[in-house]
């Protein structure tokens, strides 16, 4: 589309509820003007693409109008067209004029330097690096919107940053779908009495994982004793039958058909594997405390109960199979996600696949003897009598430290032998005199009072050099101790504006630097012109911090 | 404390906790040019600086003696015209109630005050004032001290710091032994306050007022004298070695040089010492490099 305008007739709206105004949008390279049929109306528009910072579009299709929503800073424009391939063509117009003046900002009369086109997930990247980082947010308004560097200078210092993003992101496994199988819809051509059912490998899979007895089945079966047409073609017979609800009948059939039997009875693996589940459950949950909390109060989950036919015969029991079955084993498949990593659409792989997978679980649990005797302790602990057992000790001793001195000493040793040893003082009288003393003392404040001066004018001298000795000789320690530094005497504010200027400088200079050899004249204007006016500005800074 | 709650206090208005060592034996081993009165008549004038600077300073002296330690002045009670008065009275009778409590007639070097007692003293009082309201003074601690550091507390001074750490309350230091003072060392650098162990011990006011006197909040703008550095390097158990790197008991935190088959601190057996790095009951400690 090399079009170097684009004229549409479209409805302008301040917002998208607002009724719209007809009138003519014409789009150029650099700017986009809207001028409305009524001349009467002031609604007429005309914006540089500069100041459009992106563009959003409605879904086509689903009698929902054809909006285009060109957005600045603050706001935007919607426009509604006649119809989606209008839209379609001014929306990429847009697109790659919003790239063309943001790419090419103030630095588009020297040269345009690989002005590239950049993908929209390219441009995406950049736009969440530069809002989940204030900084470097900072210094883009700065340069770029300042135009002293464009954004393709300014970000090809930047690629590993944003490749480094890309690359982070990890590919997600994809789950399997929550639709249930059973929902497939058989479809018959209404004349003959044939039905025909799609099956597909991702409903093969969850086939085989929802009802082992079927992969069981599978495994035995295919290709030895049936093909694997003929295999599903059981399976969905008897599915069939299932969704028929007639369990006579169903029973019946699987008297005649023993492979089909397998499909119709229950799974008996599903069975022990709940069974197991049963056993892991820990017995002192109290199930009567959360009963208020969902619908298991209510007989048949609050679903109204179909089966009312309780006079059915015992024979056809391994036939009946519930829908809350169904569900909640459906459930329990999607919830642990997909265990095998294949993506072949082979049956058969998948089906070895899935049971080695369970296998290896199966293994897993065995070897966990102990865990099974955790619980078995949990089992008597909980269902003890309290009345009858001895306080439960804490299973804690008690700390004694024999002599705490120790931890002082440990310390004392290094902080005191700085200075010329520990010399022992020696009181000069025992204790009862050095009380008398004390007394003495206070009492001798008592009668003369305090003393004046306080202190004398020397000594307050001597103490004041002695206090700023440090302030004044800190220009000379700078740098000595890793620690501290002169930025942290500085307040807040002067801080975060020296350290911003110093992110600035250090920008530059690697612009500065990376323009040489200076081989173009695009590169001696960027050199001399942007650049080193701007740098002058920080002389200041750079002397102060050299100093 | 009366009617605190009708008091509007800014940020500037300070409590102030002096701790104030009445140990007498360090007392009487001074040199007469720096004796108890000359202390005094100097803290006496900085307390009265204190309440002068902002009328709604509270100032509250806590002695901490030989054998006990008691409330000695709190500037929130009784006349304010009468104040040292009131605190040389107080303190008299303290100190002739730490004798009576005196048990040990001759003791060794100059014994150690009970800095730990003090410090939480002065840190039950300051809880008090957080509840009396949303408004109060903000407290801070400084620690008169001379004597020298008493091991045995240890444990309960470590546990002051803390505390004191934890309710944001910075404990300055000004100490006037000849010997620098670990204990509050660590405790003016873990909760944020000044250390300083004056030079000149005759202008012992000076330095109070230029350094103790200023308001938490006016600090922020001051440069207030540094540590030079603590140095919190351990030395082992057994043999008080400085060492880099040791065993520490994971009971206690006892720290030992070589390894041990029983804590001689706490008592604990340790385990076999596993020459991979999988830890046992003992960790090896990281180098500082």
């Amino acid at each position: 589309m090399d079009a170097s305008q684009v004229v549409k007739r479209v409805k302008y709206k301040s917002s998208v509820k607002a009724p719209g105004i007809d009138g003519i949008l014409k789009m150029t390279r650099e700017r986009f003007t809207f001028r409305p049929n009524d001349p009467s109306k002031s609604q007429s528009l005309n914006v540089d693409f500069r100041l459009i910072k992106g563009h959003k579009s409605s879904k086509e299709g689903s009698g929902k109008p054809a909006l285009l929503n060109i957005t600045k800073d603050q706001g935007g424009y919607f426009f509604e067209f006649e119809n989606f391939p209008d839209r379609e063509l001014c929306r990429d117009f847009v697109a790659k004029a919003i790239i063309a003046n943001t790419s090419s900002g103030a630095s588009e009369k020297a040269t345009p330097i690989n002005n590239e086109q950049l993908s929209s997930a390219e441009m995406q990247r950049r736009i969440k690096l530069l809002q989940e980082d204030s900084e470097l947010q900072k210094l883009h308004q700065q340069f770029v919107m300042g135009g002293v560097l464009s954004e393709t200078e300014f970000w090809a210092t930047r690629k590993k940053l944003v490749d480094v993003n890309a690359s982070r992101r990890v590919k997600q496994r994809v789950g399997l779908k929550s639709d249930m199988t059973f929902n497939v819809k058989p479809s018959s051509d209404g004349q003959s009495n044939r039905v025909t059912f799609n099956l597909t490998p991702e409903m093969i899979h969850q086939i085989f994982a929802e009802k082992p007895a079927v992969r069981q089945a599978y495994l035995n079966f295919v290709p030895n004793k049936m093909t694997e047409r003929d295999f599903w073609t059981k399976y969905w017979r008897a599915q069939y039958l299932h969704s028929a609800r007639n369990i006579v009948a169903t029973a019946a059939e699987a008297a005649e058909d023993e492979e089909l039997a397998v499909f119709l009875k229950q799974d008996p693996i599903l069975a022990s594997e709940t069974r197991q589940k049963i056993r892991k459950v820990d017995p002192t949950l109290d199930m009567e405390a959360d009963e208020g909390d969902d619908y298991t109060h209510i007989p048949g989950h609050g679903l109204a109960v179909e089966n009312t036919k309780d006079e059915l015969e015992a024979q056809y029991e391994p036939f009946k199979r519930s829908f809350m079955q169904d569900i909640n084993r459906h459930a329990a498949v999607v919830l642990e996600g997909r265990t095998i990593d294949v993506e072949t659409a082979d049956t058969r792989t998948v089906a070895e696949a899935l049971a080695s997978s369970k296998r290896v679980e199966l293994a897993k649990e065995a070897s966990n003897g102990n865990v099974n005797q955790e619980r078995l302790d949990r089992i008597s602990r909980m269902s003890e009598i309290e009345d009858l057992q001895a306080p439960r000790e804490p299973p804690v001793a008690p700390l004694c430290i024999k002599d705490p001195r120790d931890y002082f000493d440990s310390q004392q040793v290094n902080a005191t032998n700085q200075e010329a040893g520990t010399k022992q003082m020696k009181s000069r009288l025992s204790t009862s005199e050095a009380y008398g003393s004390l007394r003495v003392f206070i009492s001798e404040i008592r009668t003369v009072g305090l003393s004046d001066p306080i202190v004398r004018p020397e000594v307050a001298v001597m103490v004041f050099n002695g206090l700023t000795q440090n302030i004044s000789s800190s220009k000379y320690q700078l740098g000595k101790n890793p620690h501290e530094s002169i930025l942290d005497t500085l307040p807040r504010v002067t801080k975060e504006e020296l350290l911003l200027h110093w992110t600035s400088i250090q920008e530059l200079l690697k612009h500065f630097w990376s323009s040489y050899p200076i081989t173009t004249t695009y590169l001696y204007t960027k050199v001399i012109s942007a650049l080193l006016s701007y740098y002058v500005e920080f002389v200041p800074f750079v002397v102060i911090f050299s100093m | 404390m009366t009617s605190v709650t009708t008091k509007q206090y800014t940020d500037d208005v300070s409590l102030l906790m002096v701790l104030v060592d009445t140990n007498p034996l360090f007392w009487s081993s001074t040199t007469t040019s720096f004796s108890f009165s000359k202390f005094l008549s100097q803290l006496l004038s900085f307390l009265n600086s204190i309440l002068l600077l902002n009328q709604l300073n509270q100032v509250v002296v806590i002695a901490s003696g030989f054998n006990s330690c008691d409330y000695v002045y709190d500037s929130s009670l009784g006349p304010t015209n009468q104040r040292v008065e009131t605190l040389l009275q107080k303190l008299e009778e303290f100190v002739s109630k730490d004798e009576e409590l005196n048990r040990d007639d001759s003791v060794d070097g100059i014994g150690s005050s009970l800095l730990s007692g003090a410090l939480s003293m002065a840190l039950c009082y300051i809880q008090r004032v957080f509840r009396s309201g949303s408004l109060h003074p903000q407290p801070r601690i400084l620690c008169l001290h001379g004597s020298q550091d008493g091991p045995g507390q240890y444990v309960a001074i470590m546990n002051s710091i803390f505390s004191a750490q934890r309710s944001m309350v910075p404990i300055d230091s000004c100490v006037i032994g000849s010997q620098h003072s670990t204990f509050l060392q660590q405790a003016s650098y873990i909760t944020g306050g000044v250390y300083l162990r004056p030079q000149h011990l005759d202008g012992l006011f000076q330095y109070l007022t230029t350094v103790f006197a200023t308001d938490l909040h006016s600090r922020n703008f001051l440069q207030l004298p540094k540590a030079s550095g603590v140095d919190f390097r351990a030395s082992c158990f057994c043999h008080k070695k400085t060492i880099e790197l040791g065993y520490i008991c994971s009971v206690c935190l006892s720290i030992f040089c070589q390894h041990h088959k029983k804590c001689s601190t706490c008592g604990s057996a340790f385990g076999k010492p596993q020459t991979s790095d999988s830890t046992t009951n003992q960790k090896r400690k990281a180098p500082d490099t």
